[in-house]
């Protein structure tokens, strides 16, 4: 027997949104936005979290300091080539072994499957892994090479080789991710398409040009714009490769807000640089979030 | 002369794929050889892929101290399960109702509510960390499995919300409404007619939240430091702290940490496109 009728329903269901997203919006706002404004608070002083004390306002001066600092045009550059070289790549073989797969008719859960394992792995045990087969003296790789004839190389102890093995290690952790993605448009192709131009003898090229990138493109784009926010707030894989090391030559801007803060305890000054990293955050990820609206909307 | 063709690039591509397999699969496989291998073949130079003794030592090492009586690590790992589990329950607590709400409800600005509640996710760890630091260091938080889960729950309830909101939409409204037409109110037509349906969303949903929190290492360095309440991440990197590293135990506590991951993920494949997109993308 269905209980009596409610009163006003109009209201009870206002309540009712209110009262089931409130908490959630409280939670965010105390652990998310409250410490950023925070951070902007901190941002235009020279406080610092050893020193105690009250702090100085300086206004700007740690912004101009930042955007003037030839030190931190070297930290975005790295930054640059990471996010560019590692997304760069993740985006070519993860397309790539998708559309393998894609080809494939049988045995494609299981490949699937067997591709993402790299994606599930914490970046802690994977950066260790790394570390371990990388090693000059006794690492997998160079033995690998050594049984090819080749010299070994200095891979996380050298300065140039150094950016490149994580942006080696980061495209084998990701390349599955794009994989994925890709996958998922790949396998959403009407097949309808692909007859009614085989039957007109379109070129595999042509085929591939004319119906199947346009309608994976949209969806990759938002794998793509993913993987390089990601990449840009990347920590901790960096942290246990190389430590942003040797010299700086993997020393990220996350890296680089990392030794300011927590190294050099400046903490006013790793304030600024965390806002201008969020600001870039929030670009890309407007960016993102547009992309996202589209295809929902097509 | 065609079929032979393209029978050649199918053979082609299956080479191609095995190849690409192979190196994508090869450092997960010898992170497993190194776990079972004696401390003098870790380090033998070349490399031993086959011929090498079998060993549990490494196993043994991970949860057991030197000493006899439970090791670092296992305490980490146990750490790891009360805070990814309270925290991912916490998450699904906050994220269902406000992910139903957000789905049937016509809100004001919703759109940009949900978007404001994802960019919280981006934010780069490294710099909410500083403030959220500061923050803990005052009300005494520091070094606490409290902090830690309060902030999994906040980087898992946006993720919960997107996520959670995909299966709502996927009930019809029209049930709700039969129901409220039967004399229900509003919430128990959530209750005993939503609900039960979106169990299985919710399940899934949870897995993801619980492998985001089990694998989460910025905020978990930062914000303890006893081993008391060190979760796995920071314990596993704690290894390498040393003049010199047990790679063989390396390698066993990180298949010990990956493999309840891999089983998870293997449970909710069907909705990875989504839970890897923190919700976003669904197909």
């Amino acid at each position: 027997m269905p209980p009596a009728r409610g009163r006003s329903p109009r209201l009870t269901d206002r309540r009712l949104a209110v009262l089931f997203i409130a908490p959630a919006l409280l939670l965010l706002l105390a652990m998310s936005v409250f410490p950023l404004l925070w951070a902007l608070y901190l941002s235009f002083t020279d406080y610092s979290a050893t020193r105690g004390g009250p702090a100085a306002f300086v206004w700007f001066g740690n912004y101009t300091a930042i955007l003037t600092s030839a030190q931190v045009h070297q930290r975005a550059l790295t930054t640059l080539i990471y996010v560019v070289g590692a997304v760069g790549l993740q985006t070519v073989l993860g397309f790539t072994i998708a559309y393998l797969i894609s080809r494939r008719t049988r045995g494609r859960g299981l490949l699937t499957t067997l591709f993402l394992v790299p994606m599930m792995l914490s970046p802690v045990v994977v950066g260790l892994f790394w570390r371990f087969m990388l090693d000059a003296q006794f690492g997998v790789v160079n033995s690998l090479l050594g049984s090819l004839g080749l010299e070994p190389v200095e891979w996380l102890t050298r300065q140039r080789t150094a950016l490149i093995s994580l942006i080696v290690v980061d495209t084998w952790q990701w390349t599955p991710f794009i994989m994925l993605i890709a996958l998922a448009g790949l396998t959403a192709v009407p097949r309808y398409l692909y007859e009614a131009a085989s039957i007109d003898r379109a070129s595999e090229w042509f085929r591939f040009r004319t119906i199947t990138l346009p309608l994976v493109w949209p969806l990759l784009l938002i794998a793509v714009l993913f993987r390089a926010i990601e990449a840009f707030r990347l920590f901790d894989l960096v942290y246990i490769l190389t430590s942003g090391g040797p010299g700086v030559s993997t020393e990220t801007l996350s890296f680089h807000v990392y030794k300011v803060a927590f190294l050099g305890f400046n903490t006013g000054t790793a304030s600024a640089y965390g806002i201008l990293m969020v600001l870039v955050v929030i670009v890309l990820t407007q960016l993102y979030l547009r992309y996202l609206n589209k295809l929902k909307e097509d | 002369m065609a079929v032979s063709a393209r029978r050649g690039r199918s053979a082609l591509e299956i080479v191609l794929l095995t190849v690409l397999a192979v190196v994508m699969l090869f450092p997960v496989l010898w992170m497993i050889e190194t776990s079972l291998k004696e401390n003098r073949d870790v380090y033998a130079v070349p490399a031993k892929f086959l011929d090498f003794k079998i060993t549990l030592d490494h196993y043994r090492d991970v949860f057991v101290s030197s000493g006899g009586g439970r090791s670092t690590l296992s305490t980490s790992f146990l750490n790891s399960v009360i805070v990814a589990g309270v925290s991912t329950v916490l998450a699904t607590v906050l994220g269902v109702p406000a992910a139903w709400a957000y789905s049937r409800f016509a809100l004001k600005a919703k759109k940009d509510q949900l978007f404001f509640i994802l960019s919280t996710r981006f934010m780069p760890p490294v710099v909410v960390v500083i403030p959220i630091f500061l923050m803990y260091r005052q009300v005494g938080l520091i070094d606490s499995a409290l902090g830690l889960i309060l902030i999994y729950t906040a980087f898992n309830v946006p993720f919960t919300i997107w996520m959670m909101k995909g299966f709502v939409d996927e009930v019809p409204a029209e049930y709700e409404d039969a129901a409220m037409l039967d004399g229900y109110t509003r919430l128990q037509a959530f209750r005993k007619f939503t609900l039960p349906l979106l169990v299985p969303g919710i399940a899934a949903t949870a897995v993801f939240a619980l492998i985001f929190s089990w694998n989460e290492f910025v905020f978990a360095i930062f914000l303890t430091s006893s081993d008391d309440v060190r979760t796995a991440p920071p314990a596993i990197a704690g290894l390498i702290g040393g003049t010199t590293v047990d790679w063989g135990l390396v390698a066993a506590s990180s298949v010990v940490f990956a493999l309840p991951v891999l089983v998870f993920a293997y449970l909710v494949r069907k909705h990875l496109v989504a839970g890897v997109t923190l919700g976003a993308v669904r197909r």
